[in-house]
Formats: structure tokens, sequence, C-alpha cells
């Protein structure tokens, strides 16, 4: 769930056009926006307080099948949270899941570990190498 | 007379849109803004805009500073006015900022810690030139330099001190945290209340007041135990499934302020902390929140409260650039009729202090 | 808690559709209002009833109700509202046999009267124009008002209730796709 909520609909369509085609669903929710309050912790590790809201959309969908899904994705975008909802209920069916793993979820786990791992790089670029380390203690 | 008949102007204000509309898009030969340069190029801008509006949307951000001219009160004003508009679905689980993926970390207590220090995107060591190259539209700028990421963990520099038992520790606690959305701030604020009002207070209020405590307007000294920024996941329990799932990533800065404590009757010498944490990337209004969460715990840690940043009544009601916004502004309202009741009596006090003199 | 079965199609348009209905039967005590909206909710929800949930209920207004698990897990996805463990702690209640005493719901205070609970109410009938005599804001002279399938002494915790006025609880009867309500405002006499 959460590659699906990281990526954009956009790509997730690229990626739906490489695989299976998904079963027909059923809308029982949304896909509806609303908020989520993103909580914080008082000094990074002590109580939690309420930090701000951000927006979020949600979905929820029954497959031909029975099959439930639901998608939470952070930001406005329906159609992410629909598809999200539907592939987190087709993930469901042991027949389609080996196949919609393949096609979708671990090309766009791939793509945001290597935009993750692109960011790592820069800022380890930027990291300062103190070269008087050992005497200066 | 009581009351001056107040209608019309309808026309007036329609045509004022119509002027706003026009000057907002300025010289139709200029292109126009897209949201997408506003998140992109004014990214600072955007950051500023959802800590305020206290709404983390990238794209929401850049259309109300669009809507705004730049005007970043106002966008953060138009961004709460559409918060309103949306139900709340839940509250996400507190994030995790030891987990952060950083782009940026420094510490100004130890040179050498663990994950070292990280620069990252800052304008820090900048020489402040303007740069005239910026002036005409050019090439994108090469990509940044890379090298090998390594896999060390970045440990707090709180915990480093803690483990020594030199830092108070935080209290441990999951409780339900106030709300300062749905129940109007009551004195005493606890400090969850507080770092809510803080987090989105105005960032030159913050900044000013932090200012103070540092020039000697109570007894700060305040040393940089830690920044980080970077990407933070986030995570909710829907209650239809009962088990967190991860809805996303929101970039955040935090502060750490280390603040050294005399100790008192029951505790020891030791330091504490204040706290910042932002949407986006905002350093400077981070450690200004830091500096006044330090200054706001004064009454727990039993230190005499003299100066304004101190106040808790001061800084809350007073951070919020929306509502003091509201307030400051609404005096450009028609007050026609209390001002006449003004002039009768200035007139009248008036003269009677002649005739006084006169006599 | 999951759910199979949707809520309302058109959540915006449908949940105006019946507050307008509610304020509608809240505003004129003992008419009846029909709602007619596509809603299938689960047993042994009536659509009325279903409806007015889904209206007014939310992530602030705790729910209590004895329609079982499957109808207390669909308004909890659909409505989003919590689940009060006992009747003292709801703002709605929806009773499908005999309801909790209304003397044991939240009532508000002098100060504050609207701090007080809903009971939205399943019943086997509603007609207009037998039955009590209801009387008070909202009717001219009388309204007769026909209700099968309530429980015994409904009557007598009634004008306890009334007598309380401000504070007090509003009562939403359901049968069917009708609904009609009693606001605490209103007196109910035998015919």
């Amino acid at each position: 769930m959460g590659v699906l909520a990281r990526a954009s609909a956009a790509e997730i369509a690229e990626r739906l056009g490489q695989a299976p085609p998904l079963p027909q669903h059923q809308r029982l929710r949304g896909p509806e926006t609303g908020l989520a309050m993103v909580r914080g912790r008082q000094g990074g590790d002590g109580a939690p307080f309420n930090l701000g809201e951000m927006t979020v959309t949600r979905c929820s969908v029954r497959l031909a099948d029975g099959l439930v899904g639901h998608a939470y994705v952070a930001g406005r975008d329906k159609q992410q949270a629909e598809w999200a909802a539907v592939l987190d209920a087709a993930l469901q069916n042991p027949a389609l899941r080996p196949a919609l793993l393949e096609a979708v979820i671990e090309p766009l786990a791939t793509a945001q570990a290597e935009r993750a791992q692109r960011d790592a790089r820069k800022a380890a670029a930027t990291r300062v190498q103190f070269f008087t380390m050992a005497t200066m203690r | 007379m009581a009351y001056v008949a107040v209608k019309g102007g309808e026309q007036a204000i329609e045509n004022a849109h119509a002027w706003l509309a026009e000057v907002r898009r300025g010289d139709p030969a200029v292109p126009e803004l897209s949201l997408a340069q506003i998140e992109q190029q004014m990214s600072l801008a955007v950051d500023r805009v959802m800590a305020e509006g206290s709404c983390y949307d990238r794209g929401l951000a850049a259309l109300a500073v669009k809507q705004a001219r730049g005007d970043l009160i106002e966008a953060a004003f138009l961004l709460r006015a559409y918060r309103t508009t949306l139900p709340r679905f839940g509250a996400s689980l507190p994030v995790d900022t030891g987990a952060m993926r950083v782009r940026r970390r420094i510490s100004a207590t130890y040179k050498d810690l663990p994950g070292g220090q990280v620069l990252g995107p800052t304008f820090d060591y900048t020489h402040r030139l303007l740069d005239f190259a910026l002036a005409a539209e050019g090439e994108p700028p090469p990509p940044a330099p890379e090298a090998p990421a390594e896999e060390t963990a970045m440990p707090r520099v709180t915990g480093i001190l803690a483990q020594e038992g030199l830092m108070a520790p935080e209290a441990q606690s999951d409780a339900e945290p106030g709300d300062l959305t749905r129940q109007p701030l009551a004195f005493p604020a606890d400090r969850s209340l507080r770092l809510q009002a803080l987090a989105r207070g105005d960032e030159g209020f913050l900044l000013a007041l932090g200012y103070s405590t540092q020039r000697g307007y109570g007894n700060a000294h305040p040393f940089v135990g830690e920044i980080r920024m970077g990407e933070v996941s986030v995570e909710l329990v829907p209650p239809e499934l009962g088990f967190p799932i991860e809805i996303g990533e929101i970039t955040v800065t935090e502060c750490q302020m280390v603040n050294q404590f005399a100790g008192s009757k029951t505790e020891p010498p030791q330091f504490t902390r204040g706290y910042g944490l932002v949407f986006g990337q905002g350093e400077r209004k981070a450690m200004a929140m830091a500096l006044v969460d330090r200054s706001l715990r004064s009454a727990e840690l039993g230190e005499e409260a003299t100066a304004p940043a101190q106040q808790q009544e001061f800084v809350l009601y007073h951070c919020d650039n929306v509502e003091a916004t509201g307030f400051v502004e609404h005096l450009k309202l028609p007050h026609y009729v209390d001002f006449q009741s003004e002039l009768e009596k200035v007139r009248q006090m008036r003269a009677t202090a002649m005739r006084e003199a006169a006599e | 808690m999951s759910t199979t079965l949707a809520g309302f199609a058109d959540p915006v348009l449908e949940a105006q559709r019946c507050f307008r209905a509610l304020l509608e039967a809240m505003s004129r005590p003992g008419r009846v209002q029909r709602l007619a909206t596509g809603l299938e909710p689960p047993s042994p929800l009536s659509q009325a009833a279903a409806a007015v949930l889904l209206t007014l209920a939310d992530s602030d207004t705790p729910v209590w109700t004895d329609a079982g698990a499957g109808a207390a897990d669909w308004l909890r996805f659909h409505a989003g509202c919590p689940l009060a463990a006992a009747p003292e702690g709801a703002t709605f209640l929806l009773a499908c046999a005999a309801p909790p005493p209304l003397a044991a719901l939240q009532a508000g205070t002098e100060e504050e009267p609207h701090r007080s609970a809903t009971l939205v109410l399943q019943v086997a009938e509603l007609r207009e124009g037998a039955g009590w005599r209801l009387t008070g804001p909202g009717i001219e002279s009388v309204h007769r008002l026909l209700v099968k399938g309530l429980p015994d002494g409904f009557l007598a915790a009634w004008t306890a209730n009334h007598a309380r006025f401000p504070r007090g609880v509003d009562v939403v009867l359901c049968a069917g796709d009708r609904l009609a309500a009693l606001p605490r405002s209103t007196r109910i006499e035998e015919p």
C-alpha cells in the first residue's frame, strides 16, 4: 500500500498498461478527499502532539468475487486512490497476485527506491569530511 | 444620528475584484505562472504556506500563493479556509523523525557524530551576493554531485546526551493530545497544545520572540543540538483495517535546541530541550519554534517567568497570523457609527476644556 | 470492521436531501416525511433510519446501537462515527428493539441544551390522521400521529422528557422509508 500511496496516478496507469486487466469493481465508499491530522512527538520521542493536517483521498471497492479493497493515499488524486483500492482487493486473490506484483508493485517500488537512493547520494556528497578530526580531539 | 444607511458598493466591489484579477495576472505579454512552476521554483514559499496554513498539500499551497499574488499570509488564510470544507478521516500515528530519509542534518554541539554533518540544499554558505546569472533564462544547472551513500544510522543528539543521563527525558506517553482546531485554547495550555499552536504560528513573530530570548528577555542558553530535514513516512490506522498503513511521505524540518538547566529542588542540573517541527523545509521557523517552546516550559521547570516569550497567553494568543490579520484588518471595515459617537465625545470634551480655559 | 455494502451513491446530494426531510420533520412534529433514497442498508436497519444516521453522524458523534455487529460496522464505515459502549455516552442512538430509557441519555444542560442525544427509533408503522394528539411549537392546532410497534411505557417516559425542557432528548421515528420527529418541545396525548 505504501508503494501505491507514493506513486502518481500516471505512474500507476503506465504500469497497469503492462499488467493483466483488473477485475470489474463496485465502489463501496468514495473516492473522497478529506484530511488526516499528522502527529509528531514532543522532543521527537515524547508524548504525541498535533502538527497539522494533510490532504488524503480514500476509496473502498468490492470486486465481483467479493474481495474488498481499501486505500488511503496522500493528496487529492481520486484516480490514484481508486486504482490503489482495486489493486488492494485484487492482490488478495492468489490467482492475480503474482502477476500484479511483478507488473505493477515491484517496478514502482524499484523506481521509488532509486529516487530515494539518488537523494541519499546527493546528501552524502554534502557530508562534511573533517580531515583534522584525529588531532583536534 | 444613530445609523448611517450603508448600502450600495456592490458594483464597486465587483469592479475591484475584476481589477484585482487583472493586476494578479499582470502584463499579458509576460507568460503566466503555472502551479508546477510555483511548486518547483518557489518551493520555500509553498512550504511556509503549508506550515502556517496547517495543511500539507503542495498543489493547494501553490494555488493559494498564485491567488494571493505572493502574499503568504493571505495564502495561508486561503488554505485554512479550504481545509474547513474537508472531512477529517482520522489522525496519523506520530511520525518517526528518527527514521527520516535525511537530506540535511547538522549539529552545533558535536562535530563528530554518527551519520556526520550533512549540509543538504542550504543557503548557509552562500555569499548572499545577488546572482545576476539567474536574471537571464538559461540552461538548468548540472545535476548535483553524488557520493556513495552509507547506510549509517543517524541517532538523535538528544539520545547521545540521554545515554550519559545529562538530558531530561521526555514524558513517555501515548495520551490523546488536545487539538486547538476542535477545542478553543484554555490556559494553562499543556505542551502538546503549545507545540500545535507554534507549529502553525507566524514565522516572523516566532523568530522575533526567539531572538528576544537570546538577547536577554528570558534566561536562555541554547545550542542547536540537531537540525534535520527530509522525508518521513506517514501512517494511519483505518478503522476498517485495524492495522497501520502508509499513506505517503511528507517533508518536515526538525530542530532540537539543547538548553542548560541549573536544576531545581526536584531535578538535578542537566540539559533540557526545546523542540521545533514544521511542515516542509523551514529551518528558521523550526529553530524559532524550538527556542519559544523551551521558554514556554519555564513554569513546569520552576524557572521565573519574566519575559514575553515565557508567557503562554501572550505567545499563543498572538502567534497565529490568520487570527491576527483578521483582527487587525477588521479595523478598515466601516466603523461609521462608532466613530460618530467618538466624534461627539471629543467635541464635547474640547468645548468643556476651552470653556474652562477661558474662565 | 468491514462491510461489503455501499452507502449513499451520492453522499453529498443524498445527505442534503435527507437533512432537508429531517429539518421539515423536526419543524413540523408528527408530520410524516418520505425519504426516497437508493440505500440498501444491512438488516435490520430501515432505509429511513439508515439514511438519518449517515446524514447526521460523523467522527465527532459517538453512536450507540442495538442493531448488531453487521449494521454497526456498516455505520462506522460509512459515517465514520465511533461506537459508544453505553447509551449514556452516545450523541445518536439507533434502536431497533426497546430503546434504553430516555432518562438515561444525554439531556444537555440548562446552559447548553443542545448537548443532548437524539434517539432514532425504528417502529412498525407511521401514519398521519389517527392516533396520538400532538401539540406544541411547529403545530398550528393539533397533529394526529399513529405509531405502531412502540415499547410499553413510551408515553410516560416521553411526558417526563418533555417536562424537563429545555433539557431533554429528541426522537426520530422511522418505519421503512418514512420518518416523523418528536422534538422535546412536543406534547403527546392519547387519543
